[in-house]
């Protein structure tokens, strides 16, 4: 069973100064990667290397930096370290590092960022080289002791042997012998075709604890003395807190204190929660709404609209030839406006930090998908430097992007910081989580086509107006203004490039932001541009009498990995072959994160109305697949958060709040409505995409495709229950 | 206050009577096993047995369950077996962040209670929690494991 303790590092080891905030954190002296300083863990184990610490039990203590939100990263990083590690998976467990162990140590595990589906791409080629260099130090240790050249020495399974003797030695009786070795210059890592334990779908590390209730969230925390704190952001997003009247409930029960959060939250502090939640409800707040309470989903609708017509400023993308003088003089044109709404994350675990503030400490422990961002926050908020700072991580009850942000992070110590040495953990209501999202962003699209006499694509123009996630999140990330993300999946090339060849081609972002916050959602803007084009591409076919997959693969020639995905779903659904009575097809195709996905849907509709989705075929090209068993469950899962989006989700705007308020107005799908998800896994090598987020594109147009194909009707607005169609 | 049998064990709670259930178990019992996620019923993150029946612990007061007989997630297991459910999603790797996974597991132990051998209709219809992870696929199955194990 895994416990993902807290490593202990001998203070010895790193030196405490600098004061640091912000991204650029570093300070302390250099720790060599597994230097002569031995540094050990908690229990006293050394460390090989900051990876590695390896118990005499032969136990193996991988390190993830990684947060673990269900996406399997936990389980897949320890993979590749333990590949090239060659030890003993059946005794391997994890722990994660402290962000502030990190910053003391010059970074020494890397980036915490946990999102874009980056948790094993962005860092598999230094932890299978963390895992590698442990493994030749080990094995060097035991040829010295033998005095034997270590060429002469295998390691397998935590075992090292000395071939022409026979000997053989444990990892756990020479770590501390290698601990104290000068790590090699340079190793190799293993060709991914000789994998033993990566690539295999072997069981997650995580799962006991997680089916006897033992595993311990960020809402589950529990310190000596610790209060509880319930709290209200104001519901108008960048209005304040005008007053309160505490005297209206001083005296309720378990009540300790009530606390201005910035200038736009009030938290309550009781004994429990319940009481503080319940004291809250009592407490009469006043907010300074001011001119934001004026907008609504209409009055955004209407801007975004604007940002529709062409002779608006807008940020081009991607552009090849002319589209909007190939569309004047084209032959014919098809036209069509869609539109995606806000969205909220509605992570199951609802926000949460715990929080202890003393003049000399500040401790926070929470899930967040990012560490180091949850302790630039926990600087700035309780103004302590970063020696004097912690954060502990937890396991996630869910991210989906939410946890990236670290709102409730600053709040928890906010609160903490007015009750010095007692732990608060703040909880947010789920009323409060749905009012604070940080939402995926609202855009209108309208899609144009030209075809010439020949019925061949001569022009596309993809008009995009909404809502940009970096202006407001990450501005320092736009290029000369424009928001290079909101291309997803259309761009000309990289991570998320357009699969199509149209001979001219115009893409364009009139970017309009409204006062909701928005944040990253998974999938993030590959959800309604995949909708966009693959609705749309649906709807070019239809116009000149093409079968869908055909039409898409006289544009797709020029793509063979996004072409190889969509063949893969085309032959497993039978595309071209009759489905089953009343059955009904439809197909999609995106790329994202370095990976490409296409999904298929047969689905049937109700007398009434009502959507039955039967099956769903998936294909993706990551690359590599570090643990088949772990993507299939993403692809399925991206399925479940996909069509949810689209039969219940949207957020919607009223005197400036969100006003849906829980799972009451913000339904999510049930395993009723769930139906077989076949994944068909083609990975290509020679390159690291991502496998959370880029299969959720593809669930909604497959789905939408497919509804055209069963009624003749277009839908091109989501969420399906405003017109009134749900699961059948 | 009231007098809470949770477990096999009955514990006196200092609380109002009309507090949930769910609040009892987790602040004033300390078992954290028993989730929130909606507290208005829906999510089924909360699900413990009430005399046997699955319920949503958000949704029922302290008073309501006084005398009654509660197990949540951590007294599901009996003589150190796990539960041949939880043996199920363990065979089955289902949980991805976990979360949901308490209160899904106690309400399918609850539904092989009363029907041993259930259909994927049967299923649909008394499997109500959410997951937003999506464990859905790796749920039936483990369900159908435990019901033939």
């Amino acid at each position: 069973m895994n416990k993902h303790v807290m490593p202990k590092l001998n203070r010895r080891a790193f030196v405490i100064g600098t004061a640091a905030a912000g991204a650029g954190l570093a300070i302390g002296l250099d720790i060599p990667f597994g230097g002569p300083t031995v540094v050990r863990a908690a229990d006293g184990s050394p460390e090989v290397n900051v990876w590695v610490v390896i118990r005499p039990d032969n136990t193996t203590v991988i390190r993830v930096a990684r947060s673990e939100m269900g996406q399997g990263t936990l389980t897949g990083l320890a993979q590749l370290v333990a590949e090239e590690l060659e030890c003993d998976w059946s005794k391997v467990v994890t722990e994660y590092p402290t962000p502030g162990q990190s910053v003391a140590r010059k970074r020494a595990w890397g980036d915490f960022s946990t999102g874009g589906s980056r948790g094993i791409r962005s860092s598999q080629d230094y932890v299978r080289k963390g895992g590698a260099t442990a493994r030749v130090m080990l094995v060097q240790a035991a040829a010295n002791q033998w005095k034997v050249p270590a060429s002469e020495c295998t390691a397998s399974n935590s075992v090292i042997t000395h071939k022409p003797s026979g000997r053989t030695t444990t990892y756990g009786k020479v770590v501390e012998a290698a601990a104290k070795l000068e790590p090699p210059a340079d190793v190799k890592l293993k060709d991914p075709k000789d994998w033993k334990i990566a690539g295999k779908g072997v069981k997650r590390l995580d799962t006991v604890d997680k089916t006897t209730g033992a595993m311990i969230y960020g809402m589950d925390v529990k310190l000596p003395g610790m209060l509880n704190a319930a709290i209200k952001d104001a519901p108008v997003f960048g209005s304040k807190l005008k007053s309160y009247d505490e005297a209206k409930i001083t005296g309720m029960k378990g009540v300790k204190k009530v606390v201005k959060v910035g200038d736009s939250a009030v938290a309550v502090v009781a004994d429990t929660w319940w009481r503080a939640k319940t004291a809250l409800d009592a407490l009469p707040i006043v907010w300074d709404e001011g001119e934001n309470a004026k907008v609504s989903s209409e009055s955004i609708a209407k801007w975004l609209a604007e940002g529709l017509d062409n002779a608006q400023p807008a940020y081009i993308g991607n552009q090849n030839g002319d589209a909007k003088a190939a569309i004047a003089s084209a032959v014919k044109k098809v036209e069509a406006v869609y539109n995606y709404p806000y969205q909220n994350h509605a992570t199951m675990e609802p926000m949460n930090a715990t929080a202890l503030y003393t003049p000399d400490k500040c401790e926070v422990w929470c899930g967040t998908q990012n560490g180091e961002a949850a302790f630039a926050a926990t600087l700035e908020a309780s103004g302590l430097p970063a020696e004097k700072c912690e954060v502990h991580k937890l396991i996630l009850g869910g991210g989906f992007g939410r946890r990236g942000m670290t709102d409730y992070v600053r709040q928890a110590v906010l609160i903490a910081k007015e009750m010095p040495g007692t732990p608060v953990k703040l909880l947010w209501s789920r009323e409060e989580d749905m009012a604070q999202g940080k939402f995926h962003p609202v855009t209108q699209c309208k899609m144009t086509g030209a075809f010439d006499a020949d019925n061949n694509l001569t022009a596309l123009h993809v008009r995009l107006s909404g809502q940009s996630i970096l202006y407001t999140v990450r501005p320092a990330a736009l290029v000369n203004g424009m928001d290079t993300a909101a291309f997803q999946g259309l761009s000309p090339s990289g991570d998320a490039a357009i699969g199509y060849s149209v001979p001219n081609l115009l893409v364009e972002h009139s970017m309009r932001n409204p006062h909701v916050p928005p944040g990253f959602w998974r999938g993030v803007n590959v959800n309604q541009n995949a909708i966009y084009m693959e609705c749309f591409m649906d709807e070019l076919a239809h116009s000149v009498g093409q079968d869908p997959v055909e039409f898409r693969r006289k544009l797709m020639s020029k793509h063979p990995k996004h072409l190889a995905v969509l063949n893969a779903v085309a032959d497993k659904i039978g595309w071209g072959k009759p489905a089953p009575q009343g059955v009904h097809r439809g197909i999609a195709q995106v790329m994202g994160y370095g990976s490409y996905v296409a999904g298929a849907a047969e689905i049937s509709v109700t007398d009434d109305g009502k959507i039955k989705v039967h099956r769903i075929v998936a294909s993706t090209d990551p690359g590599y697949i570090v643990n088949p068993a772990q993507v299939e469950r993403q692809i399925a899962g991206s399925f479940v958060y996909g069509l949810s989006a689209l039969f219940y989700g949207g957020c919607t705007v009223k005197d400036g709040k969100i006003e849906q308020t829980n799972f009451d107005t913000y339904d999510s799908m049930r395993i009723a409505a769930m139906p077989k998800v076949e994944c068909v896994m083609v990975p290509s090598g020679g390159f690291w995409g991502g496998v959370g987020e880029p299969t959720i594109g593809v669930a909604a147009p497959a789905v939408l495709n497919a509804y055209f194909a069963a009624t003749g009707k277009r839908i091109r607005s989501v969420p399906l229950k405003d017109q009134n169609i749900t699961f059948a | 206050m009231a007098n809470l049998t949770i477990n096999g064990k009955t514990i006196n709670v200092d609380v109002e009577d009309d507090t949930p259930l769910l609040w009892a178990i987790r602040e004033n019992v300390g078992l954290t096993g028993t989730k929130y996620g909606c507290g208005i019923a829906l999510c089924g993150a909360c699900t413990v047995h009430v005399d046997g029946v699955a319920m949503r612990s958000c949704g029922m007061t302290v008073s309501e369950a006084a005398g009654k007989q509660i197990t949540t997630i951590e007294g599901l297991a009996s003589e150190g077996a796990l539960h041949k459910v939880q043996q199920a999603w363990i065979a089955n790797d289902v949980p991805q962040c976990g979360f949901c996974q308490s209160g899904m597991i106690m309400a399918v132990a609850a539904l092989l209670k009363e029907n041993p051998k259930p259909t994927d209709q049967d299923i649909n219809e008394a499997i109500t929690n959410i997951c937003r992870c999506g464990t859905f696929q790796q749920v039936r199955e483990a369900i159908h494991a435990a019901a033939n194990a």
